[in-house]
């Protein structure tokens, strides 16, 4: 197979801004997504910039009102402007998404260093251990850890990220055995460095590639479980406000109102998609860049 | 590796899988703050006997390691323990609610599978035009929460056209909506990769073969392009299917339906330690049997996996007979 560079010379030549047009006229779904996620990203770091709504002021007299003029997305049960609350939901949704795929990426980069840089009973143990880890479905593994901890926003966090470990530590370990065999790092192990010292300078960073963008779109997936772990009322407790939380609470009143059901679903299911498309035109471009 | 040795392994696997789970659940009920006696009962109100009854259940005074043994013991037993919650054996209390999550399961792996067949078989090697929106449709419904699409056919189908239940789980017509829920992202999963395996495959030398013979293409593609990429497939829907039974979880919360899914929430809510763990084994079990059987399906479907390795390339000879017996 022969594999065409994804950035033509011509291209390179052009200024970068023009590179840029470039890339988003080629592939609107990924520019559309980018600017989605910078949206939400602003949102979550400074959200009154967005709206200057107080994400908590109840007003009974607005009691579910239908979007409009004065409530883009209308309120809630207890008045409150859904836009503003979406708005300010996205730090808690994002960071608790975030740190539990940073933290699986570390416990699981490192279980896969160790699987494939150890000896061969250190590499079966693990291996093993992943085995175990994959074998019981990813939520009711969740479910087991909220029993023993109690709901929160620390034990879901922990417990999103040990059930996407196993997917990193694969990675990683099958990475980590591919480098292992390839010619710079025999030249490094002939120029007497010590095996530790290889495996961390060389081998790792080569390594981490493919991990980051199977991060990226780990992310998109650990905001769907946390979110769905919010709705059953096991997720971050309030007053952590976060989209998951806020689609529990609309369930008692979807009969009458569809707008505090649909909007923050709206919010996670399009945060979620434009991470897979970003993570996947990542990993096209890394897949195009030929072995390495 | 012959037939024999091979099933042995997968088996073997399996057991150790189990067991691991079964030790994972040892080490929760033994991890949480506070004696482990207390998370037995959680919020139940026991007797003084009745905690004695449950140090003598479960060897609490025992060493650890004896402990553990016991606990296996048990669980080979099929003996799961006490719900001192709901009062009854937990092996009841799954058993009363299997049922329809099980019909839940099935109804929507069903779904999704014959959706992706569908799907994939209309859109493989089509031109862009069809081929674009229908992955589009595919990558949306793999990033949707299933538990928000089920709210949003429920608004639609149930409060604005009245065409189904929106709770409850008697009847075909309220099995109907939660199958869709669960089985949207397990059929979109399913057709990338069949139609990514159709498209591969058609670019093998026998497809061309096949269609030297005159066979259509689309004739081609369902008799003999299907079968050589639906390995993958079946290995991917085994896993989607054990994996369902968390996705039904959700979904069951969703609809109101009875089911494990609610029998989940109300033990980790209630803090039923041997209710959780119980629930934890059953379905560990379950998704490591779908899942060793479709590795035995395996064998039927691709031949070649029912050929010893050193036999695996076999010369092919092409005889006039087979070419038109074919």
């Amino acid at each position: 197979m022969t594999v065409l560079p994804i950035v033509s010379s011509s291209s390179l030549r052009r200024r970068p801004t023009r590179r840029v047009v470039g890339i988003a006229l080629s592939r609107p779904a990924v520019a559309v997504s980018v600017v989605f996620l910078a949206a939400v990203v602003i949102a979550a770091v400074w959200p009154t910039l967005f709206t200057d709504v107080d994400p908590n002021g109840a007003r009974a007299e607005d009691t579910l009102l239908a979007p409009g003029a004065d409530h883009l997305f209308g309120t809630d049960q207890n008045g409150r402007d859904l836009f503003a609350r979406i708005v300010h939901a996205a730090r808690p949704s994002l960071l608790i998404g975030l740190s539990a795929s940073a933290l699986a990426l570390v416990v699981g980069a490192t279980i896969g260093v160790l699987a494939a840089a150890g000896g061969r009973r250190t590499d079966w143990t693990f291996t093993r251990l992943l085995d175990v880890l994959m074998s019981v479905p990813g939520l009711l593994f969740v479910l087991l850890v909220i029993a023993v901890r109690g709901p929160g926003t620390g034990t879901t966090i922990v417990a999103v990220a040990l059930i996407s470990v196993p997917g990193y530590a694969r990675l990683v370990r099958a990475e980590t055995l591919r480098l292992r065999g390839s010619a710079f790092v025999e030249a490094a192990r002939a120029l007497g460095w010590s095996h530790t010292r290889v495996v961390l300078r060389h081998v790792v960073p080569n390594a981490l590639g493919p991990v980051l963008v199977l991060a990226t779109i780990g992310i998109g997936s650990t905001i769907g479980v946390v979110a769905s772990l919010s709705f059953l009322g096991l997720g971050p407790q309030p007053p952590t406000a976060e989209w998951g939380s806020m689609l529990s609470t609309s369930r008692d009143y979807f009969s009458v109102a569809w707008w505090p059901a649909v909007f923050p679903g709206l919010a996670i299911t399009l945060t979620v998609l434009s991470v897979t498309v970003v993570g996947q035109h990542l990993q096209r471009r890394l897949e195009g860049r030929g072995p390495a | 590796m012959s037939v024999a040795r091979a099933v042995a392994t997968r088996v073997g696997t399996s057991l150790l899988v189990v067991w691991g789970a079964i030790t994972a659940t040892f080490i929760a009920l033994h991890s949480g703050k506070g004696e482990v006696i207390d998370a037995i009962t959680g919020s139940a109100q026991v007797s003084p006997a009745v905690r004695q009854q449950i140090i003598q259940d479960y060897r609490l005074d025992d060493p650890l390691v004896a402990q553990y043994l016991h606990y296996l013991w048990r669980l080979l037993h099929l003996d799961l323990g006490q719900s001192y919650s709901l009062r009854m054996p937990v092996a009841r209390a799954i058993g009363q609610q299997i049922v329809p999550t099980f019909q839940l399961i099935v109804v929507a792996s069903l779904l999704a599978l014959v959706v992706a067949v569908v799907v994939a078989l209309l859109t493989a090697n089509r031109s862009r035009r069809v081929r674009g929106p229908a992955s589009s449709v595919e990558v949306v419904l793999v990033a949707l929460p299933s538990f928000w699409f089920g709210i949003l056919l429920l608004t639609f189908f149930s409060f604005k056209l009245q065409w189904f239940p929106s709770v409850g789980s008697d009847g075909v017509a309220s099995i109907v909506l939660p199958s869709i829920a669960l089985a949207a992202t397990p059929a979109a999963l399913l057709s990338q990769v069949l139609r990514h395996g159709l498209e591969r495959t058609s670019e093998e030398p026998f497809v061309l073969t096949a269609r030297t013979r005159g066979l259509s293409s689309q004739a081609v593609l369902v008799r003999h392009v299907l079968r050589h990429a639906a390995a993958p497939t079946i290995t991917l829907w085994g896993w989607i299917t054990g994996a369902l039974i968390s996705g039904a979880v959700v979904i069951e919360q969703v609809f109101s339906r009875e089911g494990l899914g609610r029998l989940t929430v109300t033990a980790i809510n209630g803090k039923d330690f041997p209710l959780v763990i119980g629930i934890v084994i059953v379905a560990a079990t379950f998704y490591t049997v779908v899942n060793t059987v479709i590795d035995a399906a395996y064998a039927w479907i691709d031949p070649r996996l029912r050929v010893d390795p050193p036999a695996r390339r076999p010369v092919r000879t092409i005889t006039p007979t087979s070419e038109v017996s074919a």
